[in-house]
C-alpha cells in the first residue's frame, strides 16, 4: 500500500510537470488549440461530396415547351448552373474537355413530340468521368431531376388517363438530407484528437532527450511504468478536453445532432485516446530526434487517417486491406462516434467497438512498455 | 565581384551533394520506395466506388413481378440483395450494419403497381455515410426506372412514358472512381515527398554549423540553390516516375496524353513543392520546423482542397478561394487530364503556368532569403 | 609581412526572449600579425559574437572593423565539417570551392596532409574522427587557401589534452608566417598561453594586452597555503572555510593540497592557525576574478547527511559494458567513501561516460558488481537511484517552468511528503540565493542562476551520493568558484560526490582521481599524488595526465 502510494506521489509529480510544460510554453499552446479548431472549419466546409452549381451546359435541339421546362428545372436545381447554353453538337466536346462545364444535357429535336405520343422521349447526359465521384453524384440528381419532371407531366398530361407512374418511396435514416458534414464531424472529432495526442506524446520524450532533460527523468526513481504513465496522460487528457470541445462546436455551430449517450463517446474517446497515445510513445522510444519522431507519427497517423473510413468507407476497400483495418483504433472510434451523434448507439454495438480498441491500447502499452524499459532504462 | 555560376565550385558543391545522397539512403528511401507504398495502401484503401452494397429485401407479397424485380437488383453489380424475413429482421440488420438499406415490397406490390398515384416500393437507407447513402439510394431509383422501361416494353401498361436518360460518362466509361483517384493520388503523395526531400536540405547545414563555414568560401547565392535544387530534382523525377510506372502496372492505368506533356507538368510540378520544402527550410534554419511546415503545408491540404477526392467546385466560394493557393490542385487537374482525356492544351496550358508562377514566387523567395550573412 | 586586423568600438545587440542582450557593447582592439592573440571570457561573455562581426558575417550597429587585404580564414566553433564525408573529401570541397585548380590543389593536399597529420585517415568518414582529429581536419579545410588573418572560435572545445597540445602547436608554427592568429577560450589557463589576451567579460573589454602584463599588477595579492599531507579531506575543506572567511578575502580556493587565496589590495597576508602562507604567482585566474572584485558567495553550512549504510559509498569490481564488439569499460574496480570528492577523468571516449552512466542507474553493467550508498545496482536499480542525485552537464531542466515548479517536481519525484517539500524548497530557495527568481521560467535565467537551480534541484532530497557530469565547463571564475565552495560544503556534510571531466581545471578540485583510459582505470590517486608519480616536468596535472596517456600507448600499442 505504502508502495502504491509512493508511486502514486511519482507519478502525480510527473504529471504536474508535463500538464505546466505544455501549458507554460505559449507555442505549445497555440499549436495544440487552433489548428485543429481551424481544421474542423476547413475540412467541413470542403469535405463535402454533395453537387452545389456544378457548371452546366445545354443543348436543347427541341422547340416544345416541355423541353423548356425541363431546362428549367435543371436551371433552377442548386446542384447545377447553367454556364452555357449551346447551339450544336461539336459544341461539346470542346466544353467538356476544356473543364468549362462538367456535364452537358442535350435534348433531342423530337422530345416534346415523343413525349406527348406517347413514346420514350431520350434525353442525353454527357459527364465528364475525370472526376468520377462528381460524376456519380451528379448523375444521381439528374435521375431526381428526371423523376419528379415525369411526375409531373403525368400530372398535366394523364387528367386524361387518370393514371400516374409507379413510384418509389426513398428515405434515410439518421441524415434525412444526406448531410456531408454530419458525416464528416463526428468523424474530425476523433481524427483531430488522434493527430493532436500521437504528436504531443510522440514529441515530447523526444524533446526532451534533445534538450538533455531525459535523462534527469532516467535518474530519479520514477520506474519505468510510472515514467509511462506520466508521459501519456497528459496529453490523453488535454486531447480528451480537446474532442470534447470539437464535439461541442459540431453540435452549436454546425448543427450535427446529438442523438445518442454521450456517455458512450466519453468513454469511447478515452478509450480510444490511451490507445493513440500509448503508439506515440512507442514511437518516441524508438526515435531519436524530434523530427524522427515526427516523421514516424506521420508515417503511423496518416494511414490510420486514410484507412478508418473517415473520407471513404472501408467496404470498397479489397478484402485484405479491409483485415488490416482491423487493427486501426481509429475505425472503431468513428463507429462510435457517429453512432453517438447521429443515431441513438444501441449498448451491443458501443461495446462490440469498444473492445477491440481496448485490446489495441493494451497491446501497444504492454509493447511501449517493455521497448521502454529496453531502450531507455 | 565573383561570378553568379563558376562552373567549379558549383560542380564541387554538387558532388558533395551527391556524396551525401548516396551515404545517407533516407532520401533515396524518401524519394522512391516512400511514394511506392503510399501509392499502394491509399490506392487500394480510398475508393468512392460503393460496389456490392449490401441491401435487405423484404418481400411480403405473392405477386410475379416481386420476384422479376429481385431479379433485376440482383443483375445490378453496385446492390447485393439480402433476403430477409420480415421488417423487424432487416431494421435489425439496418442498425448492425449488416446492410446500407432495406428495400421492402409490401403485400399490396402488385395492386399498387398498377394504381396510378401510388408507391408499390419503401426504400429505406441508413444516411450515416452521406456519400455512399446517397448513392445507393442512387442506384436503387436507377434500377427501379430501368425495370419499370423494361417492364413497359414487354406489357405495354397505361403509365406515361417515362423519360429515358442515356448517360455518357467521357472519359472513365465505368466510371471506376480508381482511374480518377490514382493521378490525383500521386500529385499529393509527390507533394509532400518533393517537400519533404528539400525541407531538410539547407536547414541541415544551419543545425551542423556546415552552412557558416560554406559564407567564408566564395560560394555564391545561386551556385547554393541550384546545388540544393539539382539533386534533389533528379531524385524527386526519379519517384516520379518510379510512381507512375506503378500507376500502370500494378493498377492497371494507362496514359492518354503525351509523355513529353507529363515531363514537363511534373517538372514544374516538383519545382514548386522542392521550392516549398526549400524555402522552409531557408526561413527556418531549423529542420524540426521545417518539416513540419513541410508535412503541414502539403499533405492535409493536398487531400482535402486539391480536389483529389472532394471537388473543388462543390465548395463554398471561401474554401475555393483557398484552394487557388494550394499547388496540388493544379498538378491533381493535369494528371487527371493526361490519364484520363490526353492532351488537351486548353486544359493544361493554364495549369501549367499556374505552377510556373507558383514555382518562381517559391524559388524567388527563397533566395531572397538566402543570405551571405548570419543576420 | 601582412597587416593586422584592427576593429574599434563595435556593438551589437540581439532581441531574445528575455529581452534586449548587449552581446557586444563598445569592444574595440587589435589582431596583429605574428602573434598569437587569445580571446578569453566565459560563455556568454560575446566571444562568437565578436568572430562573426570581424569575419563579416554578422553587421555590428556601430563600430568600425578595418581588415588587412587577403583571405580571412574562420574556423567556427563546430567546424562544418561534412560528417559523411571522408577527410579528403572535405578537403577536396573546400578546395573546389575556393576555386583551387589541380597543380595548386596537389601541392596544397600534401602540405596540408603533413601539417595535419592527417595523410593515413584520407578515407575515413570525418563523422568517425577524435575530436581532436576533426579540429585539425577543420583547420586544413581553414587552410586550403592562405589567410593573412585566421579566427578561431574555441578549437580546443571536445579536446582531449593530448591533441589540444598538438592543435596548440600547429597554430604556433603557422604563427611564424605571419599570419596574425585569434584564439577564442573560455579556459583562461590556455589563454595564459597566448602572445595577448582581450578578456571579455559581457560584452566589455576587461582587459587587452600581454598575460604577463596583466598578472604582474596583481602581483602580492595571490598567497598560497600549503596544507600538511594527512591525507584528510574534511580538515582541507575546514581550512577553506576559515580561509574565505578571513578580512580581505576575495577569493579561496582549494588547488590539491594547497589553498589559494586571492586577497583585496591592501589587504593584509592571510594567516591560518599553525600554518604559513607563501606569496603565489598570479595566474589569469586569479586576475580575472580580482578585477571583478564581486566576491563568490560563501555558501551556508549544509545540515550532516545521515547515511545508515556502512562500508563504501560507491563499490564497483570488475565493472564492464560492452556494445558489441567494442568494450567501453574493461574490468573497472574503484571505491568511493563517505564524504570524498572522486573524479573520474579521460578524454572522449575512454570510457568515462559509460562508467558514469552505469553508476548512477542509466544504463545496465554487461558484468562486474556496481553498488552505490548499499544498495547493488544490477537487482535494486530503481531503489539506488532514490538516494542519488545527478546534475547533468547542459542545463537539463524544462525552460517553461518556473524555479520552484522545478524544485516541486524534484520534491515530489523523490517522494518528499508535502510539507517536507514545503520546508525544503523554502530553504532552497534562501540558501541558493534564488529569492527573486523563484517565480521566473528558468530558461531565460543567466548561466549563473541557472547552475544554481540545477544544484538545489539535484540535492533537494538530500543525496547520499551526487553524480556531476563536466558540471563547469564554460561557466565563469565567479560561478566556478562559488559552485565547488558549495560542493566542498556538501561534502563536508557528509554527501559523497562523484565528478566526470576532461577539463583538468576541475579535477584539482577532486579529493581523489580515477584517470580512465582505453576502458581501463590507468591511474589512481589525488591530484597530488599523480602529478608526483607522472608530472616530470613540473607543469602540473595537464601534463602528468599527457605523460600517462603516452606511456599507457607505449606499453599497450593498438592494433
Amino acid at each position: 500500500m505504502s508502495d502504491f502510494r509512493a508511486a502514486w506521489g511519482r507519478i502525480k509529480a510527473l504529471i504536474i510537470r508535463e500538464m505546466l510544460s505544455i501549458w507554460r510554453d505559449k507555442r505549445a499552446r497555440v499549436v495544440l488549440i487552433i489548428p485543429p479548431i481551424m481544421q474542423l472549419f476547413v475540412f467541413s466546409y470542403a469535405a463535402t461530396f454533395e453537387l452545389n452549381d456544378a457548371p452546366l451546359a445545354v443543348l436543347n435541339e427541341d422547340m416544345g415547351v416541355a423541353s423548356r421546362d425541363l431546362v428549367a428545372r435543371f436551371t433552377s436545381a442548386h446542384a447545377f448552373k447553367t454556364v452555357a447554353v449551346l447551339t450544336n453538337q461539336k459544341e461539346i466536346a470542346e466544353v467538356i474537355e476544356d473543364e468549362k462545364a462538367l456535364a452537358v444535357l442535350r435534348i433531342g429535336p423530337t422530345f416534346s413530340r415523343d413525349l406527348l405520343s406517347g413514346k420514350s422521349p431520350q434525353v442525353q447526359f454527357i459527364v465528364d468521368g475525370r472526376q468520377s465521384n462528381t460524376a456519380l453524384v451528379a448523375i444521381s440528381y439528374v435521375n431526381g431531376i428526371i423523376e419528379d419532371f415525369s411526375l409531373e407531366q403525368a400530372a398535366l398530361h394523364g387528367g386524361a388517363r387518370k393514371i400516374g407512374t409507379p413510384r418509389l418511396i426513398s428515405r434515410a435514416w439518421f441524415n434525412p438530407n444526406f448531410d456531408s458534414q454530419w458525416f464528416i464531424i463526428p468523424g474530425l472529432v476523433a481524427t483531430l484528437t488522434m493527430i493532436v495526442a500521437t504528436l504531443t506524446t510522440a514529441l515530447s520524450v523526444a524533446r526532451e532527450r534533445e534538450l538533455g532533460t531525459f535523462e534527469q527523468l532516467l535518474v530519479t526513481p520514477l520506474r519505468p511504468a510510472e515514467l509511462l504513465i506520466g508521459k501519456i496522460a497528459p496529453p490523453a487528457m488535454m486531447a480528451f478536453c480537446e474532442g470534447l470541445l470539437l464535439a461541442a462546436l459540431g453540435v452549436l455551430i454546425f448543427g450535427v445532432p446529438l442523438r445518442g449517450d454521450i456517455l458512450f463517446l466519453a468513454i469511447g474517446l478515452a478509450v480510444f485516446l490511451i490507445s493513440v497515445t500509448t503508439v506515440g510513445l512507442m514511437v518516441s522510444t524508438l526515435t531519436q530526434t524530434q523530427q524522427q519522431a515526427q516523421i514516424a507519427s506521420f508515417c503511423v497517423v496518416m494511414p490510420c487517417i486514410i484507412l478508418s473510413g473517415l473520407t471513404t468507407p472501408i467496404e470498397n476497400m479489397p478484402d485484405w486491406l479491409q483485415t488490416l483495418t482491423y487493427l486501426n483504433p481509429l475505425r472503431y472510434i468513428l463507429v462510435i462516434n457517429r453512432g453517438v451523434f447521429l443515431e441513438d448507439l444501441p449498448i451491443g454495438v458501443a461495446l462490440s467497438q469498444l473492445w477491440p480498441m481496448a485490446l489495441i491500447g493494451a497491446v501497444t502499452a504492454t509493447a511501449a512498455m517493455r521497448l521502454f524499459r529496453s531502450r531507455v532504462a | 565581384m565573383t561570378r553568379a555560376v563558376d562552373p567549379q565550385r558549383l560542380r564541387g558543391f554538387l558532388r558533395k551533394e551527391w556524396i551525401q545522397i548516396r551515404r545517407d539512403p533516407s532520401s533515396i528511401i524518401v524519394a522512391v520506395i516512400l511514394p511506392m507504398i503510399m501509392l499502394f495502401l491509399f490506392g487500394f484503401g480510398v475508393s468512392l466506388d460503393a460496389r456490392n452494397q449490401p441491401a435487405a429485401v423484404v418481400i411480403e407479397t405473392s405477386a410475379p413481378e416481386a420476384q422479376d424485380f429481385l431479379a433485376s437488383l440482383r443483375a445490378n453489380k453496385y446492390i447485393i440483395p439480402r433476403l430477409a424475413p420480415d421488417r423487424p429482421t432487416a431494421t435489425e440488420w439496418l442498425r448492425s450494419r449488416k446492410v446500407m438499406a432495406i428495400i421492402v415490397l409490401g403485400d399490396d406490390f402488385g395492386e399498387r403497381l398498377h394504381r396510378a398515384d401510388s408507391a408499390p416500393i419503401q426504400v429505406l437507407v441508413n444516411g450515416t455515410d452521406a456519400n455512399t447513402a446517397r448513392l445507393v439510394s442512387g442506384y436503387i431509383q436507377g434500377v427501379w426506372a430501368t425495370w419499370l422501361v423494361d417492364r413497359e416494353n414487354v406489357s405495354p401498361c397505361s403509365a406515361p412514358t417515362p423519360i429515358n436518360v442515356q448517360f455518357r460518362v467521357w472519359f472513365n466509361e465505368d466510371l471506376d472512381s480508381r482511374r480518377s483517384i490514382i493521378p490525383g493520388l500521386i500529385a499529393v503523395i509527390m507533394t509532400l515527398i518533393g517537400a519533404l526531400l528539400t525541407a531538410m536540405v539547407v536547414a541541415r547545414e544551419w543545425e551542423r554549423g556546415t552552412m557558416e563555414a560554406l559564407l567564408t568560401t566564395p560560394l555564391t547565392r545561386t551556385e547554393l540553390l541550384l546545388g540544393k535544387l539539382i539533386p534533389y530534382f533528379c531524385l524527386g523525377m526519379a519517384g516520379m516516375t518510379v510512381t507512375v510506372l506503378f500507376a500502370l502496372t500494378v493498377f492497371g492505368l494507362s496514359i492518354k496524353g503525351s509523355i513529353l506533356a507529363l515531363v514537363l507538368a511534373s517538372s514544374l510540378f516538383m519545382l514548386v513543392v522542392l521550392g516549398i520544402g526549400l524555402m522552409a527550410s531557408t526561413i527556418t534554419r531549423n529542420q524540426f520546423t521545417a518539416s513540419i511546415i513541410a508535412l503541414t503545408a502539403t499533405m492535409l491540404p493536398g487531400m482535402l482542397l486539391s480536389g483529389f477526392i472532394f471537388d473543388i467546385r462543390s465548395m463554398n466560394k471561401v474554401i475555393q478561394t483557398i484552394t487557388y493557393i494550394v499547388p496540388a490542385r493544379y498538378f491533381v487537374d493535369l494528371l487527371k487530364t493526361l490519364f484520363m482525356a490526353g492532351d488537351i492544351w486548353a486544359a493544361i496550358l493554364p495549369n501549367m503556368l499556374a505552377l510556373a508562377v507558383v514555382a518562381a514566387l517559391f524559388i524567388g523567395i527563397t533566395a531572397r532569403k538566402t543570405t551571405r550573412n548570419l543576420e | 609581412m601582412a597587416d593586422g586586423l584592427r576593429f574599434s568600438d563595435l556593438r551589437k545587440t540581439f532581441t531574445a526572449e528575455s529581452g534586449v542582450v548587449k552581446a557586444l557593447d563598445g569592444v574595440s582592439g587589435s589582431i596583429e600579425p605574428g602573434r598569437i592573440t587569445g580571446l578569453v571570457g566565459p560563455d556568454a561573455a560575446g566571444k562568437t559574437t565578436l568572430i562573426r562581426v570581424l569575419a563579416d558575417l554578422l553587421k555590428a550597429e556601430s563600430g568600425n572593423v578595418d581588415r588587412p587585404r587577403g583571405h580571412i580564414g574562420y574556423m567556427p566553433q563546430k567546424f562544418g565539417l561534412y560528417e559523411d564525408l571522408t577527410v579528403s573529401e572535405n578537403l577536396a570541397l573546400y578546395a573546389d570551392l575556393h576555386g583551387l585548380n589541380r597543380n595548386e590543389r596537389e601541392q596544397t593536399f600534401k602540405r596540408l596532409h603533413q601539417f595535419t597529420g592527417l595523410a593515413p585517415f584520407g578515407d575515413r568518414l570525418a563523422g568517425k574522427l577524435s575530436g581532436g582529429m576533426k579540429q585539425k581536419l577543420g583547420l586544413a579545410c581553414t587552410l586550403v587557401v592562405a589567410p593573412a588573418v585566421l579566427l578561431l572560435d574555441e578549437p580546443s572545445v571536445g579536446v582531449d589534452p593530448v591533441s589540444r597540445r598538438e592543435l596548440w602547436s600547429m597554430v604556433r608554427s603557422l604563427q611564424d608566417t605571419g599570419i596574425a592568429v585569434l584564439w577564442s577560450t573560455a579556459y583562461l589557463d590556455e589563454a595564459e598561453r597566448c602572445d595577448h589576451v582581450i578578456l571579455l567579460h559581457e560584452g566589455h573589454v576587461l582587459f587587452d594586452g600581454a598575460p604577463a602584463d596583466l598578472t604582474k599588477k596583481f602581483a602580492g595579492r595571490t598567497w598560497r597555503i600549503p596544507i600538511p599531507a594527512d591525507n584528510d579531506a574534511q580538515r582541507k575543506r575546514e581550512l577553506q572555510r576559515a580561509g574565505s572567511q578571513l578580512p580581505g578575502v576575495i577569493d579561496a580556493q582549494i588547488q590539491g593540497r594547497a589553498l589559494r587565496l586571492v586577497m583585496s589590495p591592501d589587504a593584509p597576508a592571510p594567516q591560518l592557525p599553525n600554518l604559513k602562507a607563501e606569496p603565489a604567482t598570479p595566474r589569469l585566474e586569479d586576475a580575472y576574478l580580482a578585477m571583478l572584485d564581486t566576491r563568490p558567495r560563501t555558501p551556508p553550512p549544509v545540515e550532516p547527511i545521515e547515511n545508515p549504510t556502512f562500508g563504501h559509498m560507491i563499490e564497483t569490481r570488475n565493472l564492464t559494458r560492452r556494445f558489441g564488439e567494442f568494450t567501453a569499460v574493461d574490468h573497472i574496480s574503484f571505491n568511493v567513501e563517505r564524504g570524498e570528492i572522486f573524479g573520474l577523468l579521460g578524454p572522449n571516449g575512454a570510457g568515462k561516460s559509460t562508467t558514469f552512466k552505469m553508476l548512477c542507474g542509466l544504463l545496465p553493467a554487461s558484468s562486474g558488481e556496481a553498488r552505490v550508498a548499499g544498495v547493488d545496482l544490477r537487482t535494486e536499480r530503481d531503489d539506488a537511484r532514490g538516494k542519488l542525485g545527478y546534475m547533468a552537464q547542459k542545463f537539463a531542466y524544462l525552460g517553461h517552468l518556473t524555479v520552484a515548479q522545478n524544485m516541486r517536481f524534484a520534491a515530489g519525484v523523490y517522494g518528499l511528503s508535502t510539507s517536507e517539500a514545503k520546508t525544503r524548497i523554502e530553504a532552497a530557495i534562501a540558501d541558493y540565493g534564488l529569492e527573486q527568481f523563484a517565480n521566473e521560467p528558468c530558461g531565460l535565467l543567466p548561466l549563473g542562476i541557472k547552475q544554481r537551480m540545477a544544484l538545489a534541484c539535484a540535492v533537494i532530497h538530500r543525496p547520499a551520493v551526487l553524480f556531476l557530469d563536466e558540471p563547469t565547463s564554460g561557466v565563469d571564475p565567479v560561478t566556478r568558484h562559488e559552485f565547488w565552495a558549495r560542493i566542498n560544503a556538501m561534502a563536508g556534510a557528509g554527501m559523497t560526490i562523484m565528478v566526470t571531466s576532461h577539463f583538468i581545471d576541475e579535477a584539482e578540485y577532486c579529493d581523489r582521481l580515477a584517470i580512465i583510459y582505453r576502458g581501463r582505470v590507468i591511474g589512481m590517486g589525488s591530484p597530488e599524488e599523480i602529478k608526483a608519480k607522472h608530472d616530470k616536468t613540473g607543469e602540473g596535472l595537464e601534463a602528468a595526465f599527457i605523460s600517462l596517456i603516452e606511456s599507457y600507448d607505449l606499453e599497450h600499442p593498438q592494433q
